[in-house]
């Protein structure tokens, strides 16, 4: 883009060492918790004088701990499982209704997404207490559904998009119903995508906080709400443990998601 | 000629048209019970006592508050200091990205993408680790002499500005990034042959060119700052207070439905009318774009 200067060395050098740097700050907080994972003291101590997997022990040691992974991996699932056929039927109900109707409808499907957290959270609350549902996994699902609905619906408006609907047609006026026509050919032909919204529903589950801060408890909290409890409370490696675990896990579902898109 | 549709025809296109509403109820039906319904909620709980009778005490107990101006004074300085460093960080960040090679870019693009890809509660712990008294970045600055005593860098809004830019970054980053790539790279060629210097492109070729990235990835810090709660809650140790806090303490600690309800209208009223400004501004930016193009 900038090629027609190439006489601003320094301008270059002076803009790309200023990328580094917002890299560097961008990247910093992700790398560090890494090697403090594999430290042997409790001690924030970098690098680390002795390596241990301690805290990793901790961690696949402590019940609590693995009921929280336990009730995240369910959630997660869960809200997948809900969220991307949801998310499918009012993707095709968009692309062929079209026009004013389906930016209805979109609109009304994105605004979770861009309500603040804190918001939904206290309203749930209200709303679930009155059917005294607090505290149930049944609360904190249906919040992680609403999230990921709008996430699977961008994954999935533009695969439509792309969608030959000839074959639809044609399986129409062979006598197929709409059922036959939507799992005999629109699901396989959408195979990719559809993973991609569903790694990308339970990602979106996974990580959501605020919404489990204040609706999960006991044996339901899950792993974002743990972990905001004890680092309120103190800093324990063990958590360095879980970020190094944690993030490993969703680079590689981010990974096998960009690499199936690209194939 | 005027041909009149076979009326069979049309009630077939009629029913085709509700068959394709219908998909669209479940997911609706989630949104309505889950997102709208506990808005409305909210609104109801609000004029509501303790004990289930309607009131407008809750209003004027929280708007003679001296806690909840403050905690909207703190909400306005994070997310407008946020959007602020985002805009110095991120414009030239975007600008070198689109200006490297294609494939490099790609690549770049990944590793910026990366914090957007951890856990919220993963970066938050980085930071911690990062910015504490016996942190990495107090443990250089102090072993290296550069200061005698360790800063003051987290549980502070310093600390809480910094979680929330650094989170805000990569969504900001997007659009720019997007606006720029987009650029034709001939209108940059042609300013050059015609004697411009590097700063007199970035300033009426680029920058112009881009506005409406940086437009974009302002709404959406904006929007996503105003109500953040995890960041001022955990990097601001309790000092910080925006209203996203102020309603957490006033629910679980005080047990105030009713207060942390008007508060959560305060958040939505804020919301609106960033949105009407926004709105406003991007009428504003479309009339000066269309002036500018017909002044060239």
């Amino acid at each position: 883009m900038l090629e027609a200067y190439p006489q601003n060395r320094l301008a270059r050098i002076v803009l790309w060492s200023f990328a580094a740097l917002v890299m560097a700050f961008l990247m910093l907080p992700t790398l560090v918790v890494v090697p403090l994972s594999f430290s042997a003291s409790n001690l924030l101590e970098f690098p680390p004088h002795a390596y241990s997997l301690r805290w990793y022990e901790n961690f696949f040691g402590s019940a609590t701990w693995m009921a929280a992974l336990r009730t995240s991996l369910t959630l997660g699932t869960l809200t997948a499982l809900i969220a991307v056929p949801f998310a499918l039927l009012s993707c095709i109900s968009m692309n062929r209704l079209g026009g004013k109707t389906a930016a209805t409808i979109q609109s009304v499907l994105l605004t979770p997404s861009i309500t603040p957290g804190i918001l939904l959270a206290i309203g749930l609350f209200f709303v679930l207490a009155a059917q005294r549902l607090v505290g149930t996994l049944f609360g904190v699902l249906v919040g992680h559904v609403v999230l990921a609905v709008p996430v699977a619906c961008i994954v999935l408006l533009p695969a439509l998009a792309r969608f030959d609907w000839n074959q639809v047609q044609a399986a129409r006026s062979l006598g197929a119903n709409w059922a036959r026509a939507i799992g005999g050919i629109i699901v396989p032909q959408l195979q990719i995508s559809l993973l991609s919204a569903t790694l990308m529903a339970f990602l979106t589950s996974l990580d959501e906080s605020v919404i489990s801060i204040f609706l999960a408890s006991g044996r339901n909290s899950t792993m974002p709400k743990l972990m905001f409890l004890s680092l309120r409370d103190q800093i324990d490696p063990t958590i360095a443990a879980i970020s190094t675990l944690w993030t490993v896990i969703v680079v590689v579902v981010v990974l096998i998601v960009a690499l199936r898109q690209k194939s | 000629m005027t041909v009149t549709p076979d009326p069979a025809l049309v009630a077939d296109a009629r029913r085709e048209r509700r068959f394709f509403l219908s998909l669209s109820l479940p997911a609706l039906f989630i949104v309505g019970l889950a997102a709208i319904l506990p808005i409305l909620w909210i609104i109801r709980q609000s004029f509501l006592t303790t004990g289930g009778e309607y009131t407008v005490g809750n209003y004027a107990k929280v708007l003679s508050s001296g806690l909840t101006w403050s905690a909207l004074v703190t909400t306005l300085e994070l997310s407008l200091g946020t959007l602020a460093i985002c805009i110095l960080l991120g414009t030239p960040l975007a600008l070198a990205l689109a200006s490297a090679r294609p494939r490099v870019a790609n690549v770049l693009m990944a590793f910026v993408m990366l914090p957007l890809w951890t856990a919220i509660l993963v970066r938050t712990y980085g930071w911690l680790v990062l910015l504490r008294r016996d942190g990495l970045i107090n443990a250089a600055l102090t072993g290296s002499g550069l200061t005698a005593e360790p800063l003051p860098l987290v549980y502070n809004f310093t600390g809480t500005l910094i979680g929330m830019v650094h989170y805000m970054l990569p969504l900001f980053l997007l659009p720019v990034y997007a606006a720029m790539r987009d650029i034709d790279p001939n209108l940059i060629r042609a300013a050059a042959s015609m004697g411009a210097t590097l700063g007199q492109v970035i300033r009426t070729v680029i920058m112009p060119l881009s506005a409406g990235g940086i437009f974009s990835g302002s709404i959406i810090v904006l929007i996503y700052s105003i109500g953040f709660f995890i960041t001022p809650a955990v990097l601001g140790g309790g000092k910080v207070n925006p209203l996203s806090t102020r309603i957490e303490r006033t629910l679980s600690t005080f047990q105030d439905w009713g207060s942390a309800s008007v508060l959560g209208i305060l958040l939505l009223v804020l919301m609106a009318l960033i949105g009407v400004m926004l709105l406003a501004a991007r009428r504003l930016l479309a009339q000066n774009t269309v002036e500018a193009s017909a002044h060239a």
